[in-house]
C-alpha cells in the first residue's frame, strides 16, 4: 500500500517543461519574423515552414498511424490547383489560397473510405496512383494549359513586400497550429489508439479501439496539411505546373525528412525539415550533383542511423523534449 | 570431452534476461530433460544453443569448437538441430518439401526421406499435403522429422507435447523411442514431469535463468524436482 | 475491328510488364522489401547495355551476356550492403534507402551521360519495327512477340526453379520464415543475396528491352516503377504469373486508353489499376456481409 503513494504518474518532466518554455519563445520570435529579419532570411524560413509541416504530416501518417504514403502530393497540388481555380472565378487570392486546401483536405474524406480499406503495398502505391490520375486530370483542364501551367497572376496585386509578409504569418500560423494539433492528437485518447494501431493493429481493434476512425481521423489531417504546404507553396512561386505540383519528388522529401529525423518521434521530423532545408539552400546549387549527395546520405542514415537523428539521441539520452507518454515518477527520484 | 559445453551462459528474451550464467555440460549419449516453469528460460537456453538467440555473455563449446560466434545455420551444419516451440513449419510447402529443404546441410548420416517416413508412419499418407493443413500432432512430427534429416549429433526438442491430445502425445512418444534409445544425444524440454523422468537420464531444472537443480534422473525423486521446479527449499532448523 | 490490335498489343506489352515487375514482386515476396529504386535499376541496365553495344561494337542481345550478371553482381551487392542492414532497423527503413538509391543512380546516370533521350532500337536493325500482318486490322511487332516469349520463358524458368530444385525451395523456405530456415541449415543471408541478383538480373533485361521497343532517359525509372508496382498489385502479391496477368490487364487498358486521348494511356492504365483494387475491396466487404448474415431457413 504504502509503494503506491511514493509513486506519481506525471506527463511533464523538467526538460520538457523547459523545452515547452523555449518553443513557446521561439515561436513569438518567428512571429515578428518580417520585422525582425532581412527579404531573403523570411522568404528561407518561411520555405522551412513549409518542409516542417510536410515532414510533420508524413510521420503522422507513417510513423503514427502506420499508414506509408507514397501520393501526398495529390493533396499539395490539389489544393493548389483549386486555389488557382477560384482566383479565377473572382476569388481574391488569399481566400482562393486558404479555401483551396480546406477543399482538398475534405476530398479526403471520401478518399478515404476507398483508400484506407487497402494494406501495406496497395495502400502505398494505390496513393501514388491517385496522385498520378489527379494530375492528368488536371493537365486536361483548359485553364492549366497541359504541363505548361498556369499563375496564380491576382497574387501580383500585392506589393512584394506584403506578400512575402502574409506568406511567412500563414506558414508560420499553419505550422504552429498543425504542429500543436499533432500534439495535443498524440497526447489523447484518440492518439493513445493511433500509436496502438501502429503497433498491433488486431490487440488495438480488441480492445476496443475504433481502428478504422483513428486513421481516417489522421488521413485526413494529414491530406489537410499536406494541402495547406501546397497553396502555401503556391504562393511563394506564384506559378502552378502540375509536374512540380503533383511531383514524385515531394514524398521522396518527405520520407528523407521523417527517416532522417526520426520516424514516430514528435522531434524527428521538425529536425528532418531543418537538416533537408539546410542541404538544399547550400548545396542546391551546384546542379545535380547535390541530389546524388541526398540519395547517398539517404542511403547512409537509412544504414548506419535507422532511427533517425532524434531517435539516435532518444537512445542515447532517453530524452524526450515534448511529452507525450506517460511516466511513472518514484518520489525523491528525478 | 562432453559434446556440448555451456560456460556462464548469459541470453537476454528482450529486455529480460532469461538466461542467467548458465553452465551445463552433455555427454554423448545422454538424455537430458530440461525442465521448470513457464519464464524460466528453457526456450531461450535451448535457442542460444541452436543459434538461434545471440548469447550475450559466457561461451558454447560443442564438439570441442567453440561455437558462440557462429551463425544457426553453421551450427546445423555442425550437428546441432533444434525442434522449436510451436514446430514453425513452412506451412506454405509440402510435407516432403519440409523435410526435403533440411537435407543439404552436407552432414552424412542414416537419416534420409524414406527412413524418416517410417518411423513417422502417419506422415507417408499426407506427404504431399501442405504443412498448413496437417493436424497437431503430424505438424509435431514433420517438425521433428525436418529436424533428425539434417542428421544431427544432438538433436533439442521444445515441448513437443504442448498442444497435443494425449493420444497424439502417446504416439508421438512411441515414435520417438527409437531415437530415444538409439544412442541420440538429446535435451528435450517437457512440462509432463511424469513423460520426462520416465525418458530421461539426467534432470535439470530452470527457475529465473538459472540452473537450481541438475542430477542423474536415478537418484531424484519427484518431489525434489517439483520443489526446485517451484523454488522451495527444506526449512534448515534454527534458520 | 480497331480494337483487337489494340488488345493483342496489349497483352503483348503485358509481357514486357511481367519482365519488369517480377524482380519487383520477387524481392518484396522474399525479402518483404519494396524497392523504390526498381525502375532506375531497370534504366541502369539500359545504359549498361548501350554503352558495352556501342563501345564494342556488338549487338545489344550480345552485350546482355556480359552486362546481366553485372546486374545480378550489383543486385548482390545492393543487398548486402545495403538492404541488410536497413531491414535490422524495420520494414520502412530499406524505403528510405532504397529512394536514396534511386535518386544516386538518376543522377549520376545525368551527370555522366546527359539528358539525351536514347534507345536501343537502331542497333537491332529491322526488329526494331518488323511485324506480321495477320489481317487488315491486325498486326503484330516481332519484338513485342519476342519479349512476351521471353517474359513467359522466364516466368517459367523461376517458377520451375523455385517449385523443384533445392536452392528454389531453399528460397520459399527463407521467404516464408527466415529464422526457422537458418535452423534447418539455410544460409538465409547468401540467399536473400542470391533473390536479389536475380531480381535485379531480371530488371536490367527489362530495361535493355524498354530501350529495344521503345526510348529512355536517366529519368525514365520513376515511370517504370509505377507500372511495375500496378503490374504486381492488379496480379496480385506474391504470385509471378498473376503478375503475367496484371501486366496484361494492364497492357490492355492502356492501350484502349491511348485511342481515346494521348493522355488515355496513362490514365487508361491507372483508372482500371483503381478500378479493381476497388472491385476486391467491394468482393470482400461482400463476402464479409455474406458471412455475418443468418443462414436461411432450411427447406421441409
Amino acid at each position: 500500500m504504502t509503494t503506491l503513494r511514493l509513486m506519481s504518474v506525471e506527463r511533464w518532466t523538467r526538460a520538457s517543461r523547459v523545452s515547452g518554455v523555449a518553443v513557446t519563445i521561439l515561436v513569438v520570435i518567428f512571429a515578428f519574423g518580417p520585422l525582425l529579419f532581412s527579404a531573403n532570411m523570411v522568404d528561407k524560413l518561411t520555405t522551412l515552414f513549409i518542409y516542417i509541416m510536410l515532414a510533420a504530416m508524413w510521420n503522422a501518417l507513417a510513423g503514427y498511424a502506420g499508414l506509408v504514403s507514397v501520393g501526398q502530393q495529390a493533396f499539395f497540388g490539389l489544393g493548389a490547383y483549386f486555389a488557382i481555380q477560384l482566383a479565377a472565378h473572382g476569388l481574391a487570392p488569399y481566400p482562393s489560397l486558404m479555401v483551396g486546401a480546406l477543399l482538398s483536405g475534405l476530398f479526403a474524406l471520401p478518399l478515404s473510405f476507398f483508400m484506407l480499406r487497402l494494406r501495406g503495398g496497395e495502400f502505398s502505391i494505390g496513393m501514388w496512383v491517385v496522385a498520378e490520375v489527379l494530375h492528368l486530370l488536371v493537365n486536361l483542364d483548359k485553364l492549366v494549359q497541359g504541363e505548361t501551367g498556369t499563375s496564380l497572376i491576382s497574387l501580383n496585386a500585392y506589393t512584394p513586400e506584403s506578400r512575402r509578409a502574409y506568406n511567412y504569418w500563414l506558414a508560420l500560423t499553419a505550422m504552429v497550429v498543425l504542429l500543436v494539433l499533432i500534439f495535443a492528437f498524440l497526447r489523447s485518447r484518440l492518439g493513445a489508439s493511433v500509436q496502438a494501431i501502429r503497433d498491433d493493429e488486431e490487440a488495438a481493434a480488441s480492445l476496443g479501439v475504433r481502428v478504422l476512425a483513428a486513421k481516417r481521423t489522421i488521413f485526413v489531417l494529414a491530406a489537410l496539411g499536406c494541402a495547406v504546404a501546397g497553396t502555401l507553396w503556391l504562393a511563394t512561386s506564384i506559378t502552378f505546373q502540375p509536374k512540380t505540383n503533383f511531383g514524385i519528388q515531394w514524398t521522396a522529401y518527405m520520407i528523407f525528412m521523417t527517416l532522417v529525423g526520426g520516424l514516430g518521434t514528435f522531434e524527428g521530423p521538425i529536425i528532418g525539415a531543418v537538416l533537408f532545408f539546410i542541404v538544399q539552400d547550400q548545396l542546391g546549387d551546384i546542379g545535380v550533383w547535390y541530389l546524388v549527395g541526398l540519395g547517398v546520405a539517404a542511403m547512409a542514415f537509412a544504414m548506419f542511423m535507422p532511427r533517425g537523428l532524434w531517435g539516435a539521441v532518444e537512445d542515447k539520452l532517453g530524452l524526450q523534449l515534448l511529452p507525450i507518454g506517460y511516466r511513472l515518477r518514484v518520489k525523491g527520484e528525478p | 570431452m562432453s559434446l556440448l559445453q555451456l560456460e556462464r551462459l548469459d541470453a537476454r528474451y528482450g529486455l529480460l534476461q532469461a538466461v542467467r550464467e548458465v553452465s551445463l555440460a552433455v555427454a554423448e549419449g545422454e538424455i537430458l530433460a530440461l525442465v521448470g516453469a513457464n519464464g524460466a528460460g528453457k526456450t531461450t537456453l535451448l535457442r542460444a544453443i541452436a543459434g538461434a538467440h545471440p548469447a550475450i555473455g559466457g561461451r558454447l563449446i560443442f564438439d570441442g569448437v567453440d561455437v558462440t560466434a557462429f551463425r544457426a545455420f553453421r551450427r546445423v551444419r555442425m550437428g546441432i538441430a533444434l525442434v522449436p516451440e510451436g514446430r514453425r513449419l513452412f506451412d506454405g510447402m509440402t510435407v516432403e518439401e519440409n523435410l526435403l529443404v533440411a537435407s543439404h546441410t552436407g552432414r552424412t548420416g542414416d537419416w534420409t526421406l524414406d527412413r524418416v517416413l517410417d518411423a513417422f508412419p502417419m506422415l507417408n499418407a499426407r506427404r504431399k499435403s501442405r504443412a498448413g493443413n496437417l493436424s497437431g500432432g503430424e505438424r509435431q512430427a514433420t517438425a521433428i522429422g525436418r529436424a533428425l534429416m539434417t542428421n544431427p549429433r544432438l538433436i533439442l526438442l521444445d515441448e513437443v507435447s504442448l498442444g497435443l491430445a494425449p493420444v497424439a502425445v502417446d504416439q508421438l512418444y512411441r515414435s520417438l523411442r527409437s531415437l530415444l534409445t538409439g544412442g541420440a544425444t538429446i535435451v528435450l524440454v517437457e512440462q509432463d514431469l511424469k513423460r520426462a523422468l520416465g525418458v530421461a537420464s539426467r534432470v535439470v531444472c530452470m527457475l529465473e535463468g538459472r540452473i537450481v537443480l541438475d542430477q542423474a534422473a536415478g537418484e531424484l525423486s519427484r518431489d525434489r524436482v517439483v520443489e526446485a521446479y517451484f523454488g522451495l527449499r527444506h526449512a534448515t532448523a534454527g534458520a | 475491328m480497331v480494337w483487337v490490335d489494340q488488345i493483342v498489343e496489349g497483352i503483348l506489352l503485358g509481357g514486357y510488364y511481367a519482365l519488369l515487375a517480377c524482380g519487383l514482386s520477387f524481392m518484396f515476396g522474399v525479402m518483404r522489401i519494396i524497392n523504390l529504386a526498381h525502375g532506375d535499376l531497370a534504366v541502369l541496365g539500359a545504359f549498361l547495355v548501350f554503352a558495352v553495344a556501342n563501345t564494342f561494337d556488338l549487338s545489344p542481345f550480345v552485350a546482355l551476356i556480359v552486362v546481366l550478371p553485372v546486374m545480378a553482381a550489383v543486385g548482390w551487392a545492393l543487398y548486402r550492403g545495403v538492404l541488410e542492414r536497413s531491414l535490422r532497423a524495420g520494414m520502412l527503413v530499406p524505403l528510405l534507402s532504397t529512394f536514396g538509391l534511386a535518386i544516386a543512380i538518376e543522377n549520376i546516370l545525368f551527370e555522366v551521360s546527359g539528358a539525351d533521350t536514347r534507345s536501343l532500337a537502331p542497333m537491332i536493325d529491322t526488329l526494331a519495327y518488323d511485324s506480321w500482318s495477320i489481317s487488315e486490322d491486325l498486326s503484330i511487332s516481332r519484338l513485342a512477340l519476342l519479349i512476351f516469349a521471353l517474359a513467359v520463358v522466364l516466368l517459367g524458368g523461376l517458377h520451375f526453379f523455385l517449385a523443384r530444385t533445392p536452392i528454389g525451395r531453399a528460397i520459399r523456405a527463407v521467404a516464408e520464415d527466415a529464422d526457422t530456415a537458418e535452423l534447418v541449415g539455410i544460409n538465409s543471408r547468401a540467399v536473400y543475396g542470391l533473390a536479389a541478383g536475380i531480381a535485379v538480373a531480371t530488371v536490367g533485361l527489362a530495361g535493355t528491352l524498354l530501350a529495344m521497343r521503345a526510348t529512355f532517359d536517366p529519368y525514365s525509372g520513376p515511370m517504370q516503377l509505377i507500372f511495375a508496382f500496378e503490374a504486381v498489385v492488379i496480379g496480385g502479391i506474391g504470385s509471378l504469373w498473376g503478375t503475367l496477368a496484371g501486366g496484361i490487364v494492364l497492357g490492355i487498358a492502356q492501350n484502349i486508353g491511348a485511342q481515346f486521348h494521348p493522355q488515355g494511356f496513362l490514365l487508361g492504365g491507372h483508372l482500371v489499376f483503381l478500378a479493381i483494387l476497388g472491385g476486391r475491396i467491394a468482393i470482400s466487404a461482400y463476402h464479409g456481409r455474406r458471412i455475418t448474415r443468418p443462414a436461411p431457413a432450411a427447406k421441409s
